[in-house]
């Protein structure tokens, strides 16, 4: 392995990959070699963010559509997480749940989360429920599975002591389990917000009258390429600042409780 | 942690394997006769929003024989094979390379992480209106949003495994003299093969999933224009089976990779 580089030249590479990157974008738009509507310059695209953040384009403004895309994400992210979270505790302390369960979600697993759209709209509609639904089926997976796997691997002698102490079912899992798992849980969470933002980035696109995947698929009925890169930027945006939030709490957890098992 | 999970497996029961067995046929089999209660039997959920057994199987027959959505099963399930296998393929094979190199050079990853970085929050379900612009509703469009969704994980997985790699090994091969190109094919990739599988798997995973909803917004044939179809005709039997046929697509690739992968790792005493 060779020895790590020094912060300025860490610093100095990277502004020449990324000048590089963007001078082969600009040099490629300019010299004619692909047209502004198939590829347009880097600061079209600036240009056509900071229009659509005042004004409306398929109904709405860029911020309209963020907030409505927002609004049904955390809908069926927290269904997800106050659904899995529990459920995976129980299956981590309920080893006959466990039995019962797993094999039905070992079955469920390999089905892509977008191949839902269809009963999702199905059942409950293409405003609100439908891609919650999405969502929801996207980021279940790993809230169950990251808590199932962080209750069965807590420590032996914490539930011993507790049950030795005649501590019920329900505190062992409140009191023992739950706080012992949280590192996992946070864990678990951070890759359900990545894969649940993505999955309803795809819901919008197939059904939805609203929200950012459907600004872009507007974008592309249109032939604006400068809209759906922007709208591309937008979503990119919102997933690394909510990344951002959960690695932090990840860590603050860590700090506290010791590493994930 | 693996023996650690053997310990906890073997407590209590004598034959763990075998009863877990045991419930799963059974809770199958239950979940197999309430459906059947549930729709045929006494009609509790209408055949409007979930189809009967009896349905399912007749638009299964339908699409395997007479075809839907333009063609047969076959027919369908071969496109959608033939792009997530060629796309998946080809990004595997540059992102392992991109990964390697990232992981071995540190110049090479300070140039290119940064705009790695810029890239990667995007998720590639969010490419597809942009390919479509780009190279319409035919293969091309397709394998474009594979090969970005298959890219990434195969980078960082390739990248994370050259680094962790025992530095102990990488001294005693530089202290013997091992020439860069040995090194690289009996040193590098062999030790960070177990993560570059890791790599891979996930790779499979976004491409599968990244496949089906490219098809889902436009296609002129693949499993995705099936389910699509099946929801413009409101034809639930159809659904679930389209369903039915992306899971097991799923399940089957994940099979082969994982034989692959316990191939290659023979060597180790896993």
């Amino acid at each position: 392995m060779e020895p790590r580089l020094q912060p300025l030249e860490t610093i100095a590479y990277g502004a020449i990959g990324l000048v590089t990157f963007f001078a082969i974008w600009t040099i490629v738009v300019l010299s004619g070699a692909v047209p502004h509507t198939f590829l347009p310059l880097p600061t079209a695209i600036l240009t056509r963010f900071t229009f659509l953040l005042t004004h409306s384009f398929a109904g709405a403004t860029l911020p309209q559509h963020l907030l409505a895309s927002i609004d049904r994400y955390l809908g069926g992210f927290l269904l997800a997480a106050l659904v899995g979270v529990p459920l995976g505790l129980l299956m981590g302390w309920f080893r006959w749940l466990d039995d019962i369960l797993s094999p039905i979600f070992d079955g469920l697993r390999f089905i892509a989360p977008i191949a839902w759209v269809p009963f999702a709209a199905l059942w409950f509609g293409t405003g609100y429920g439908g891609p919650i639904m999405i969502i929801f089926a996207g980021a279940f997976s790993p809230c169950l599975i990251n808590a199932h796997r962080g209750a069965r691997f807590v420590n032996a002698s914490l539930t011993e002591a507790a049950s030795m102490l005649g501590t019920g079912h329900f505190r062992t899992i409140t009191e023992v389990l739950l706080p012992a798992s949280l590192p996992s849980i946070v864990a678990g969470l951070r890759v359900a917000a990545g894969l649940g933002w993505q999955s309803l980035v795809g819901a919008e696109l197939i059904v939805a009258a609203n929200g950012i995947g459907y600004m872009m698929v507007q974008g592309q009925a249109n032939l604006q390429t400068s809209t759906v890169m922007a709208g591309m930027v937008s979503i990119g945006l919102v997933g690394f600042g909510m990344d951002r939030l959960l690695r932090l709490a990840e860590r603050a957890v860590g700090k506290r409780l010791g590493r994930p098992a | 942690m693996q023996a650690f999970a053997e310990t906890w497996e073997g407590q209590g029961d004598m034959r763990p394997r075998m009863r877990r067995t045991f419930v799963a046929v059974t809770t199958l089999s239950a979940l197999g006769v309430a459906w059947f209660v549930l729709t045929t039997e006494t009609g509790l959920i209408s055949s409007g929003r979930f189809p009967d057994p009896a349905a399912t199987w007749a638009a299964m027959r339908q699409l395997a024989g007479p075809g839907y959505a333009g063609s047969t099963l076959v027919v369908h399930v071969a496109q959608s094979l033939k792009l997530v296998l060629g796309g998946f393929l080809f990004a595997s094979a540059l992102g392992v390379s991109v990964g390697l190199l990232m992981g071995w050079n540190r110049k090479a990853e300070a140039l290119i992480n940064p705009v790695f970085l810029l890239l990667r929050p995007i998720p590639p379900l969010a490419w597809i209106p942009l390919a479509i612009l780009w190279l319409g509703l035919g293969d091309a469009a397709k394998i474009m949003v594979i090969v970005i969704a298959a890219f990434v994980p195969s980078v960082i997985n390739t990248s994370t495994g050259v680094r962790t790699i025992d530095p102990t090994i990488v001294e005693a091969a530089r202290m013997l003299g091992t020439p860069h190109w040995r090194y690289m094919s009996e040193v590098l990739v062999p030790a960070s093969l177990p993560a570059i599988f890791t790599g891979l798997r996930l790779s499979l995973q976004a491409a599968w999933t990244t496949l089906v909803a490219a098809e889902l917004v436009g296609a002129l044939a693949g499993i995705g224009l099936v389910l699509n179809v099946a929801q413009q005709d409101i034809y639930p039997a159809m659904i679930l089976s389209a369903m039915f046929v992306v899971g097991v697509l799923g399940w089957l690739m994940t099979l082969l990779l994982g034989l692959v992968e316990s191939y290659a790792l023979g060597w180790r005493t896993a």
